[in-house]
């Protein structure tokens, strides 16, 4: 049964995001890639992170492309006819060069790194708050540092009142 | 049972496809879109790791991961705004002022 689930999520996954980047309309491209996020959502319960899956949707599909949506509805751009670039060949390409690379490298390869045998409640909401707010605390402040400085950059940089300053 | 590899296959795809989203379209926006398949694959291989190794920091890194991501975007279609502003395009051929 998770073979099953996993085979759909990711399927699912790669079939959107394959339609996120070759559909011409960008509306389109946002909400094919809604479907990505939501099925990566999946993925993450297949396994055992809760948490992690509700914040990708909370995050993901409902801050994150919302602000693409609004965006893409502010320029209201046209679906042109040549939206793709000349190199698009080279660039398929290359691209499943680098997926040969990395797969290649993910059968090849050991698994690295500490196996620490915890309960069995690993994903649950508790464990990841007490590591958050223990081993990861100066991590977090500087997390929340950098949502600061997103938050005034992109007022000024987005503002009106650059454009009177000339 | 799903295989460890499975998922960073899964993951590695969705990178290759990030990138190829990079190089093909035109669109600024939508580089943008693929940056963000691209973060999105980098974290379906913590989550696998952190599933398979028994370890809670792959779900940490997860969360920085987020919080960079949410970051970006927001500065990243302010620039946008900024641009369109100063020389009304989208294209990213187009926007060559600093090429060498």
């Amino acid at each position: 049964m998770p073979q099953i689930l996993f085979f759909y999520f990711a399927g699912m996954t790669v079939l959107s995001a394959v339609v996120a980047i070759a559909a011409p309309d960008l509306v389109f491209s946002a909400l094919s890639l809604l479907i990505t996020f939501i099925h990566i959502a999946g993925l993450y319960i297949l396994l055992h992170a809760e948490f992690v899956a509700a914040v990708q949707i909370i995050v993901y599909a409902g801050a994150i492309l919302v602000l693409y949506l609004f965006v893409l509805m502010l320029f209201n751009p046209k679906s042109e006819q040549f939206y793709l670039h000349q190199q698009f060949p080279v660039a398929i390409f290359l691209g499943l060069v680098l997926f040969g690379l990395m797969a290649l490298a993910a059968f090849r390869t050991d698994v690295l790194g500490q196996k620490t045998l915890l309960h069995e409640s690993v994903g649950h909401t508790q464990m990841v708050g007490t590591a958050l707010y223990t081993d990861f605390l100066f991590p977090f402040e500087i997390a929340s540092f950098i949502l600061l400085v997103a938050l005034i950059g992109s007022i000024l940089l987005a503002g009106r009142h650059l454009e009177r300053k000339k | 049972m799903v295989p460890l590899e499975w998922y960073l296959v899964l993951g590695f795809l969705l990178f290759a496809i990030g990138v190829v989203g990079v190089l093909v379209r035109r669109s600024i926006i939508m580089v943008l879109l693929s940056i963000e398949l691209m973060l999105n694959s980098a974290n379906i291989t913590f989550i696998a790791y952190s599933y398979y190794l028994q370890n809670i920091t792959g779900q940490i890194m997860v969360f920085f991961i987020l919080t960079m991501a949410a970051a970006e975007v927001a500065l990243g279609l302010a620039l946008v705004i900024a641009l369109y502003r100063v020389r009304a395009t989208l294209n990213v051929d187009d926007i060559n002022l600093l090429k060498w």
